[in-house]
């Protein structure tokens, strides 16, 4: 059994630094800090984390558990229930295809398909390289101009698969 | 404490409040098919085979996770009911691969003793014969997850009774599956203390003890009352 002051004081160690130095891990130690350790802040403290590190890494996610005391079970499902919460890093570019009625009505289904043919990965997935993630949406709000596409976060409208196409071959000259 | 007095297929029933719809029945002699729920552990009302009609209500309700009320009229077993466990069953079978020629489990399988009891002779489902792997990474047990229904048995043994939780349910919806650690191996989870209690808790041949071959999973499903009573009660009953 450890006594409460070595628990204190290795406390007090894991709050200074992580080892591997990452300022990062200081963020979520303060943010597991406001939520006082609490298990429930478990959500809360996963945002954070996608937000400073992109993904969740297995690190990461085992620096969480520790901190909020939880299974390492538990913090995993929860990652993967919620959409948001990505275990991968994405790629440089993404490209976020719109897949909600108005789109598919006007042929984004084939846009999608196109895309994924011509990366050679399919929706959700990142190439081998790093550089272009493909992702479907269900609805933008952006039926107007049906069919539509995000590059990098600019929404594109009225894509022909062609269109789509020529943008993510840009890319993939970089 | 107060007593409720409830109607179950006609039968009056005294029971304590706070008692679910299920053991009413069980006090009652009705029999009432369940798969998720397990003596000792938290019902959670996965695998809605005990869904009964509850007079006034116009859902069905889960006897497991469901209070017995004042003067409740609980119908168990009306044709609605037959048909609509039936279906819940084929649905179990067409969505893991549940082969019970080749199961370690066959004849001691609760997910074949449902389907007979419910009067399940074939899917009217088209199977979907998912991939879904299997670890044998323990050293003593073995965790195939094309048996597996998800009734999230050993999740809550593990976690409720032997507290290590080394399993929980990762994914959503037809990508669940049962996780062992932060998805390792389960022979690499720290947690795990080999006490083989999901091994009992579990209903189908998903989790087994490696070295047993077909037929050959025969479970000690009082092992995990008698540790719940002595663990809560101090009552070592056997």
């Amino acid at each position: 059994m450890q006594s409460p002051t070595t628990t204190k004081q290795s406390k007090a160690a894991s709050a200074k630094e992580h080892p591997s130095g990452d300022r990062r891990f200081k963020t979520l130690d303060m943010t597991m800090k406001r939520y006082q350790y609490k298990p429930d802040a478990l959500i809360e403290v996963l945002h954070k984390a996608q937000e400073s590190f992109g993904y969740l890494e297995e690190d990461v996610l085992t620096y969480i558990a520790r901190g909020l005391k939880l299974p390492l079970s538990k913090v995993y499902g929860t990652a993967t229930f919620y959409h948001l919460f990505s275990l991968k890093p994405n790629g440089a570019h993404t490209c976020v295809v719109c897949l909600g009625t108005a789109c598919y009505v006007k042929g984004s289904n084939k846009v999608a398909e196109e895309l994924e043919k011509e990366l050679g990965i399919k929706m959700g997935e990142t190439t081998a390289d790093g550089q272009i993630s493909l992702m479907a949406a269900r609805c933008i709000g952006a039926c107007g101009i049906a069919p539509a596409v995000v590059f990098d976060g600019t929404v594109a409208g009225k894509q022909e698969p062609e269109m789509a196409l020529t943008k993510v071959k840009e890319w993939e000259a970089e | 404490m107060s007593v409720k007095t409830l109607k179950i297929d006609g039968i009056d029933i005294a029971i304590e409040e706070g008692a679910t719809v299920l053991d009413a029945a069980r006090q009652a002699g009705v029999p009432i098919p369940t798969l998720c729920h397990l003596d000792g552990v938290g019902d959670i009302g996965a695998c809605r085979l005990c869904l009964v009609e509850v007079g006034g209500s116009r859902r069905l309700l889960p006897a497991c996770v469901t209070e017995v009320a004042e003067g409740m009229e609980v119908q168990t077993n009306t044709p609605k009911l037959q048909e609509y466990r039936r279906m819940t069953v084929e649905l179990l079978f067409s969505e893991g691969n549940h082969v019970c020629a080749v199961c370690v489990a066959n004849g001691h399988c609760e997910l074949q003793d449902v389907a007979i009891q419910v009067g399940m002779d074939h899917s009217r489902f088209t199977y979907r014969f998912p991939d879904r792997g299997v670890d044998v990474s323990h050293e003593q047990f073995g965790i195939d997850h094309n048996r597996c229904i998800l009734c999230t048995r050993c999740v809550r043994v593990c976690d409720e009774i032997e507290g290590a939780h080394v399993w929980d349910v990762a994914q959503r919806g037809a990508a669940c599956y049962i996780v062992s650690g932060l998805n390792q191996p389960w022979g690499e989870v720290d947690a795990c203390t080999s006490c083989g209690k999901c091994v009992d808790a579990c209903p189908t041949g998903a989790i087994f003890r490696k070295g047993s071959t077909t037929g050959e999973k025969e479970r000690d499903r009082a092992k995990l009352d008698f540790l719940v009573t002595a663990r809560e009660k101090h009552e070592w009953t056997r």
